[in-house]
């Protein structure tokens, strides 16, 4: 019986990995989830849950022009991304429009145009590969630009780490020290654009938005370090990209969804069970049996 | 006419104005302190006073006027670490996971390499300013797990860790105990004595009369400045509180 459950357990592991698109599957959900976990620290503590999302949905027009015209898609997807950040920008700063409608107003816009372009250029997009990500059908052209996306954030962030935390933390003294917060500001809205742009791949423009913000909420849950911090929400990013492909692949669902829906399994154990500032305070109620 | 000699002043701000998207928030402002000067942002809620701070730290533009510290433009002041800026309590996400020793390093960060990696020297400074605000013992505290008063003696530690010149306080005594406020007290005292400059605004007229060599009455521009026994009148501050007398806004001891 113990053999039986063993070799069960083994063969729900290894099976998998027998087939070359699921290792290519997981090796690059595992890095755009690192990439996007690791961004994740700093948008949830700068408040910008909201950008992200908005990000992530203009990217699309950019997505489906760079196809129409045969360029990396990447390229096309940045330019909107940057590009809807400087829009909001814009539109905020001329009109007594509220900062959140702006944001909602543009990054709708963007992408009603992006579904708008699909529907009229005449072309071998899938839309529904766009909408939900297909990790399980990535080409090797895609996997060599998101390696190299993924590379250029890491060492972005990495450089500007402790610059990046002190801009979300406390921009004004930044400044007075003689830290280029501007430079911060689109360094963080550039890292942001690519990791949308790596994430849409998995999971999809709808759900990317999720790879951003969750990991970061899981962290913030559990530990008071901010270093502690990017590091548990690069690890539980990693995990859920294992745990919703493993589970797509054996139960036959959708990886995007399956990916984003143990993300937030994670993050409620979190909210439930996080020593400090879970629900239930496990710290609290082991200290009193001390 | 002979030139001022723009060197003896620390800082010298003159006709500064400052909007925000064509509202006028300080317009015609003018300060000029020596070093060991300790002077009084005196205002009510919305005169200006966290604006005119914005502008010398450099965290917002002015439309208008020139800043200059030690004779210098602003942009070196910065490079040369020579302003120190201690934010108000409510100013902060007391909830960011950083802990004491995080944030007084902090003030080293100009100083360092792009990666910010502490020397020697900048771990000793660290430690020589979190020992001077008493804090030893909660070097790995989370900023969310200290009192007000703790929380702000962890920003003057930066302050000092940065060694700047001047200081600029927001509401340096709003919302801490006792013990903080006279070792804050304490600390003007030795700041002044090394040769530090001190702008900070308050809502304790005890405050100014106590620690303030200078004062600046603001209400959208300057209403008085100058010596605090001359310019610390009732009818200037009646004025500078839009007409309210100060025994009503303060109670008739002050």
């Amino acid at each position: 019986m113990e053999f039986c459950l063993f070799s069960s357990i083994n063969t729900f592991v290894t099976e998998p990995l027998t087939h070359d698109f699921m290792r290519k599957a997981l090796f690059m959900s595992s890095l755009v989830a690192a990439v996007c976990g690791f961004l994740s620290s700093y948008l949830t503590l700068k408040g910008w849950a909201l950008m992200g999302d908005a990000v992530s949905h203009s990217v699309m027009p950019g997505v489906v022009v760079a196809y129409a015209l045969g360029l990396p898609f990447s390229l096309g997807a940045f330019i909107f991304g940057v590009g809807s950040v400087a829009l909001i920008g814009f539109v905020k700063q001329k009109s007594r429009v509220k900062e959140d409608t702006v944001i909602g107003l543009v990054f709708t816009g963007f992408f009603a145009l992006g579904i708008v372009l699909v529907s009229k250029i005449k072309s071998n997009i899938d839309l529904h590969s766009i909408l939900f990500g297909s990790p399980l059908g990535i080409s090797l052209s895609d996997v060599k630009q998101t390696v190299l996306i993924s590379l250029l954030v890491v060492i972005l962030l990495s450089v500007f780490r402790k610059d990046l935390m002190l801009y979300c933390f406390d921009p004004r003294h930044a400044k007075t020290v003689g830290i280029n917060v501007h430079f911060l500001h689109y360094l963080l809205l550039t890292c942001l654009s690519l990791a949308a742009v790596v994430g849409l791949q998995t999971v999809g423009i709808i759900l990317v938005v999720a790879m951003l913000i969750t990991p970061g909420a899981t962290a913030y849950l559990l530990t008071d370090q901010f270093d502690n911090m990017t590091i548990i929400s690069v690890l539980s990013a990693i995990i859920s990209s294992v745990i919703g492909i493993y589970c797509s692949f054996w139960f036959d669902l959708e990886t995007g969804g399956s990916i984003v829906l143990a993300q937030t399994f994670i993050f409620l154990f979190a909210f439930l069970f996080a020593p400090r500032y879970g629900i239930f305070k496990f710290k609290k109620l082991f200290a009193g049996y001390k | 006419m002979e030139k001022p000699n723009y060197q003896n002043y620390r800082i010298d701000a003159e006709n500064i104005c400052v909007d925000y998207n064509g509202k006028v928030a300080l317009y015609d402002a003018n300060l000029r302190l020596k070093p060991g000067q300790i002077c009084g942002l005196v205002g009510m809620n919305g005169a200006g006073k966290t604006t005119f701070f914005n502008a010398l730290t450099g965290f917002v533009n002015i439309s208008k006027g020139k800043i200059r510290i030690n004779g210098e433009s602003l942009r070196s002041a910065q490079k040369d670490q020579t302003i120190a800026y201690v934010p108000q309590s409510e100013g902060i996400d007391s909830q960011f996971p950083v802990n004491v020793w995080d944030v007084v390093m902090m003030g080293r960060y100009g100083s360092m390499n792009i990666l910010r990696c502490p020397r020697e020297s900048d771990v000793q400074a660290v430690k020589d300013a979190i020992e001077r605000v008493d804090l030893t013992n909660y070097l790995s505290t989370p900023i969310g797990n200290l009192s007000g008063g703790q929380r702000k003696r962890t920003f003057l530690a930066r302050a000092i860790a940065q060694r700047a010149s001047i200081l600029l306080l927001d509401e340096p005594f709003t919302g801490v105990d006792i013990r903080t406020e006279k070792l804050i007290s304490e600390l003007f005292i030795q700041f002044k004595n090394e040769g530090k400059t001190i702008l900070l605004s308050t809502h304790d007229m005890i405050h100014v009369r106590e620690f303030c060599d200078l004062v600046l009455l603001i209400n959208k521009t300057v209403v008085a400045y100058g010596e605090t026994s001359e310019v610390f009148t009732t009818e200037n501050i009646t004025s500078t509180f839009g007409g309210i007398s100060p025994d009503v806004l303060f109670g008739p001891e002050s």
